[in-house]
Parts: structure tokens; sequence; C-alpha cells
């Protein structure tokens, strides 16, 4: 079993209290940071531990704290995005529901670190439990010293807002989240400038992830060297996986990065295999913006490797053969389940989420989406498959931000992985509403495919 | 700071976009724009048609940028190399936005006022396919009126914001936003209020497209039937430097001064615009030139040979299908 760093006490009764959390180690690393380290120390321990952002890039933490400017008599604000919109991730729900004071106390070193006197968590509208929690520990907190002026008598101010958004996807986008956090409408600025140089209110800003936040406070415990030992390669440290779809155990699972995806999937301790004895057809591996893979190709790599759970591996074979960690909403998919229907419901996501700003996106998603609904209810056609993957390409990398690509990239993967089950929706509409196209040969061993790629 | 674009270099200021640096050179390598509007600060970068690549990104860093970038809000660098026209990635780019944008546009251009001086239609002769491969039916709206003179047609909108920027720097007050998001966004003034301001007229100017039409003009003419004249007056509100459009005699519309790139040179109040049309109101100047590629300019004034790919041999290559096509004309 792997360590825990986040969740280690996350079945104790009452760790959503001050009080409870406190005596089990809590806000130690608040005292630390504060009392015996600079800020540039903080940054340091942070770029050591190689945390990468727990948010869907992978950007590195602690290089995107050095670049935050840091110009004289400028105000520098930390917001932390909790606007987790993902279909398939809920992981910050989780956290913030059951440990609200691993967030705040990670927001308190992480803003000492980065000099900010006024910080955000900028939480989706939907979760408004999650608000009325970190409210009520912000509240604690404040009370017990940790937050507001002088906190434990170092000199250091910082307040902490929670503020709700309006519950759009967009939001999740951090230019999006500082424009509604500013009070307008919720559009991706366009970048340069980046938030580092002028974010919020034209002032550097840095968003993190609330895993990304949460995460700091055991490099700060341990120190940057200790977390960089977890996971595998660049994907150091603990990641928190929402695991969901047909799965015997779903949930939230902290692994160690560097996780072989079969024991993940397997192995009782995590999501113990696939729920009532069917077998597993396909998996979205990062969150509904990741490119599907086919059961194959997912638990080995195109060179017969075995896939593990770490940035680097998943995103092995780049997106031909590959996918991404994304923000690590895993979705299992058993043999009865439609790939067609499933790249539709995606996509009326993306559609309905789109801001409209730009062209390609406004308008690509709503194309895809009905040319998918054609296929999916039997009156598709044979170029509809062409279609989608030029529509697609067109929207890839020509929007002002990645929901373009995001939207783009589960609809080109799933045509170039499943193209007989699309085109099996084509040749026999009424079977296809009836029924569905099973496994095929989706799990087979992998040569086989490798022919077919080459 | 030196800029090469399409393989011909120029000086331009620090801060200068790639956009502004290529309308410098001037010709066929100009990125078409379909939401940036020089005036308006903060416009453009909506409508992704004047992407470009960088295949060069400075003297000091000359590691290409990784994708296309949108020319009109990417400032240019010493030494940087863009491709325009000349590169297939970027003319292939464009003709999908192009598609995009033509996704949920009506094509009512035999019944609409911009017919004629369209940038959509530009666009779309240049660029676009001729057959659309969408299927499905077409968002609409109902038409309203968003102020006293002007009418929106909201189907028609691209969604530049071009009018919202404008309500925002030339007028004190912005009566119209956008409303909803995706591909339901519509321009509107949510609780029915009328856009009355002296300035509000110029939101007509701005629109690339026909979704904002002078009430005062609507089917009156196509514009190519009419000959544009400039003229001034001595107004108290703007500097009164105006185009009239005549029909034979009769002033049929007053618009602002626009460039070869379709922005007004200066912005007019609505006195001007929509009250004054006669003759008699007005100081004449003489016959407005227009572009060559114009149907406006299609029976008279002079007009001038474009003056870059005919020297250029490599883009008259590169850009082949696009010169016989001018030549043609």
């Amino acid at each position: 079993m792997g360590r825990k760093l986040l969740l280690e006490h996350i079945n104790v009764p009452g760790i959503n209290t001050f009080d409870v959390y406190r005596s089990k180690g809590g806000y130690a690393a608040v005292e630390k940071a504060i009392k015996n380290m600079s800020p540039e120390e903080i940054v340091e321990e942070v770029k050591k531990s190689g945390l990468r952002g727990r948010g869907g890039a992978g950007f590195p933490t602690g290089m995107k704290w050095s670049f935050l400017a840091k110009p004289e008599g400028v105000a520098r604000y930390l917001v932390c995005n909790a606007d987790e919109s993902e279909p398939g991730t809920f992981k910050d729900r989780y956290l913030m529901t059951y440990i609200p004071h691993l967030l705040i106390e990670g927001m308190i070193v992480a803003s000492f670190a980065l000099g900010a006197n006024t910080s955000y968590i900028y939480v989706r509208g939907e979760m408004m439990p999650q608000i009325r929690i970190l409210e009520r520990a912000i509240a604690e907190a404040k009370a017990k010293g940790f937050l507001g002026k002088n906190i434990l008598g170092s000199g250091y101010d910082l307040e902490l807002y929670v503020q709700p958004g309006g519950g759009a996807y967009i939001c999740g986008e951090e230019t999006a989240l500082l424009e509604s956090l500013e009070g307008k409408r919720g559009n991706p600025r366009i970048k340069p400038p980046f938030p580092a140089i002028a974010g919020l209110y034209g002032c550097p800003t840095v968003v993190n992830n609330v895993e990304s936040i949460a995460a700091v406070v055991p490099i700060i415990n341990e120190g940057g060297d200790e977390y960089a030992k977890l996971g595998i390669g660049r994907s150091t440290g603990t990641k928190l996986i929402s695991a969901g779809g047909n799965l015997k155990k779903p949930g939230v699972y902290e692994i160690d990065l560097g996780l072989p995806v079969e024991e993940f999937l397997y192995s009782d301790e995590y999501c113990g295999g696939i729920a009532n004895g069917k077998r597993l057809k396909a998996v979205v591996a990062g969150g509904s913006s990741v490119p599907i893979l086919p059961a194959n190709l997912f638990l080995k790599t195109i060179n017969n490797e075995p896939r593990l759970m770490s940035y680097e591996s998943l995103a092995d074979g780049g997106f031909v053969s590959g996918t991404m960690m994304g923000s690590g909403g895993f979705i299992a998919y058993d043999e009865d389940q439609c790939i067609v229907r499933n790249t539709w419901n995606f996509t009326r996501f993306y559609h309905h989420e789109s801001c409209g700003q730009c062209s390609p996106c406004r308008e690509g998603t709503g194309w895809m989406e009905k040319v998918l609904h054609r296929l999916e209810y039997g009156h598709g056609k044979m170029s509809d498959m062409d279609l989608l993957v030029d529509v697609s390409k067109k929207i890839e990398g020509n929007t002002i931000c990645p929901l373009g690509d995001a939207a783009a990239w589960p609809v080109a993967s799933a045509i170039r992985h499943f193209r007989d089950e699309f085109e099996w929706h084509v040749t026999n509409p009424s079977a296809a509403i009836a029924g569905n196209y099973g496994l095929a040969h989706y799990a087979d061993p992998l040569p086989k495919l490798e022919e077919k790629v080459a | 700071m030196k800029v090469t674009i399409d393989g011909i270099p120029v000086e331009v200021e620090p801060g200068t976009s790639i956009l502004n640096a290529a309308r410098q050179i001037g010709g066929d390598i100009v990125p078409p724009a379909m939401c940036y509007y020089s005036k308006l600060e903060g416009s453009g970068g909506k409508c992704r048609t004047c992407l470009v690549k960088v295949s060069k990104g400075s003297e000091k860093d000359p590691r290409p940028m990784p994708k296309l970038v949108a020319s009109c809000r990417t400032t240019v660098m010493d030494g940087m190399e863009v491709q325009n026209i000349t590169s297939p990635e970027v003319v292939e780019a464009r003709k999908g936005v192009v598609e995009m944008l033509l996704l949920n546009h009506p094509l009512d251009c035999p019944v609409c006022d911009q017919a004629g001086e369209c940038h959509l239609q530009d666009l779309g002769f240049e660029h676009g396919a001729a057959k659309t491969r969408y299927e499905f039916d077409r968002r609409t709206f109902e038409k309203i009126d968003i102020g006293d003179k002007i009418q929106l047609h909201m189907t028609r909108c691209i969604l530049c914001y071009r009018c919202v920027f404008t309500a925002d720097q030339i007028t004190n007050t912005r009566l119209h936003g956008i409303l909803n998001r995706g591909d339901h966004s519509e321009i509107s003034t949510y609780i029915t209020k009328a856009v009355d301001n002296d300035f509000s007229g110029n939101i007509i100017d701005v629109c690339p497209v026909g979704a904002l039409t002078d009430k005062t003009f609507r089917f009156k003419n196509r514009v190519w039937f009419t000959k544009p004249v400039d003229a001034h007056r001595d107004c108290d509100k703007c500097c009164g430097k105006t185009t009239l459009w005549y029909k034979g005699e009769d002033v049929i519309r007053v618009t602002g001064r626009k460039d070869v790139y379709g922005e007004v040179e200066e912005f007019i109040c609505n006195t001007c615009r929509f009250d004054k049309k006669k003759t008699a109101d007005w100081v004449i100047e003489g016959p407005r030139k227009v572009s060559h590629k114009s149907v406006i300019s299609s029976n008279h004034y002079e007009f001038t040979p474009l003056p870059v790919v005919k020297t250029n041999p490599v883009l008259m290559e590169a850009n082949k299908e696009q010169f016989e096509r001018d030549t043609r004309l």
C-alpha cells in the first residue's frame, strides 16, 4: 500500500474541525514555514519536490511560483482554482468536504511563499455545501490566529476569501476564472500577458488547483526531497484519482504516481476490478477532455510495456496510442457501454460549456454534437467520421483557451480507436439503437493492434 | 524592430502587433480581421481569422511558436519571422475558421444591407469553400430594434464584440452586451432598453456583417448603386468628417470614412449620421476612393494595382490562386 500524504487522516472522526485536525499534526506546516523559513526557501522546497500542477496541464508548481513577477508596491494574489467541473473528476470536492483545513493550511503556506496578503478560493457555484464548510474552516482558523492580522506573531497578514462561481466549466480556465472573480463575464483572456505578470485586477497572480495547494503541506512538513522520493521519474509524489464508471469500488484514491494501471484497476486495495464480472472495454484516464483509450492500449503501451499511472507513461505514444494524466478523472467503461453515445455525451457537455468567445469552439462544438447525435440515433453516414475528425482538427489549437482542445481530443481519439463501432452505428442503425457493439476486439492482446496501426 | 512577414522585411515600433506590421507592408499578406478594430482597445483575438504561423520567435529566441497565433494580439519581437499566406497550415486553418463563421450565418446576402461592403462576404469569397458541410438548422433570432435608428438582426452576428467595445469606449453608457454563452450567445439589451446615445450609431459602422443596420437606410438601396462622396460639416459633437452615399441626387446614407480595412477614420455622432441628409447640410470634398476589390468600385473611380504580390516571385507562386483571381477582376 502506498503512503498517503493528503488523505492520511481522512477517516478520523471530526477531522473537518480545527481541533481534531490540529491534534493530528495539522497546521505544523504553517508554523514551520512562517517561523523558520523564508518565502524563497518555500518556493525552493516546492521546486525540489517536483510537484506538478494537479489541475490537468501538469505544469511544475515551483516553476510557476518562481515566474511570478514581483514589482514593488503592487499586490500579489494567490487564487485557488476549486471550480472543479470536469466530467469524471471529483477529487477536489472530496478533499474540501472531508478535510477542508488541509486546503486552508496549504493556502496559508503558499500565500506566504508568494507574498500574497489576500487570497481567494474560487469554488464552483454548485458546491454550496463545500463553500459553507470552507467558510466555517476559515472562521475557525482565524479564531485560532492562523489567519488575519499578524499570523503567529510573525507580522504576516493574510485574508482568505471563498468566492462562489456561477457554475460554468469555462471558469476553471485560469484567466476566465480571474475575469469571473473580478465580477465580469467569464471569458478567457487572450494570453500573453500571463497571470504571473498581469492577473487578478492587473496584478501578478498565481492560480493553482486545490490538490496542488494541499500537496504543499506534506512538502513543507517533510521537505521537498522526501516528497520527490515518492513517484517515478518526473512524476513525483502522490495523486488523487477520482475513479468512476463501471468499477466495483469507485471513489477517490490517493496513489503513488508510477503505480501500474493494472494494479490500480484490479487490486482490491483500489478499484477492485470491473463491476458485475464484466470485462473492461475502454478507459478515459484523466477526465473527459483527455483521449479515450481501448482496454488493450490502456493496459499496455504500444511497445507492450505495462502502463503506469504517471504523467509520462500515460502520455506514452503521444496522441496516436497514448492519453494524458489530466486531472485524474478515471472513468472505466465495461463491455456494455457505447462509445458513440459516450462521445456524444462529452461533446454535448463541451457544446453547452463553450463560452462563445472565439469562433472555432463556439460553432465547432455544436456541429460535432449534432453529427454525433445523428450517428448515435441511427441517421449517420459513413462520411461523418471523417467529417468529425476534420472538424476536431479545425478546432484544436486554433482557439484562445484549451477548451477547444479539450472538446476536440475525445472525439478525435474515439474515432481513431473505435472507428469500427462508429461504422457499425451507420451500417446497423436499428441494432445500434436497441443494443450495443459490445467488447469486440478492444481488449485483444496488443500485437494485433500494432499491425492495424502500422 | 525588424520583422519579416512572408519574406518581406519591415521596420516597426516595439509593441506593434503582427497584424499592424503586416498592414504597414500592405497588400495580400495582411491577415484578414473580423473582430480586431485598431481604434478599439482590447478588441481582437476572438474570430481567429488572422491566425498566422510564427516560424522564428525572435533573434534572441529563434524557436518557432508551437501553435498558430492570433496576429492581431501578438506583439512583434525583433527578428521575428512570420508566415501568413506562404504557410499551407495557416491557409488551411483560416479556411476552417471561415467555415465555422459561416456555419450559423444565414447567407441572406441578397436581402442584406451589408452586402457589397461585408467583411464576411469578402472573407468567404477569398478563403471559404464553395459548399458547406453543415447539414443542420441554423440558429435564428427575432430582429429587434436596439435603438431608435438601429436594428439588430442577431441571426447574422458573428460575435466579434466590436459593438460592445465601441459602446464601452466611444459612448459614455453601454446598454447592450453579450448574453448567454456558446452558440446561444446573443447581443441584447437584456431588459428591453433602447441604446440611446449621441455616438451609438457607430456600432453600425464597426459591425463587420449586417447584424447592426441603419434603419434610415434599410432596404433603400444596394451599396453598389450608390456613390460615396467625402464631405464635412461643422459639428459641435464630433469631427463632422463623413462619407455621404448618394443615389442620384439624394443622400441616402451617411457613414464615417472607412479606410481600406473597413475601419472608420474618426467616429461620428448620430446627428451627422441620421439627421443631416441634405446636400445643403454638407461641404462636399470630392469622390471617395474605394478599394478596387470592392463591388462598390465596380463601375466607378480609379484603382491601384496590388503593390506587393506583383513584384515578388515567391509570393506569386505561393499565392497563385489568389493572384489569378485578383488579376482576373
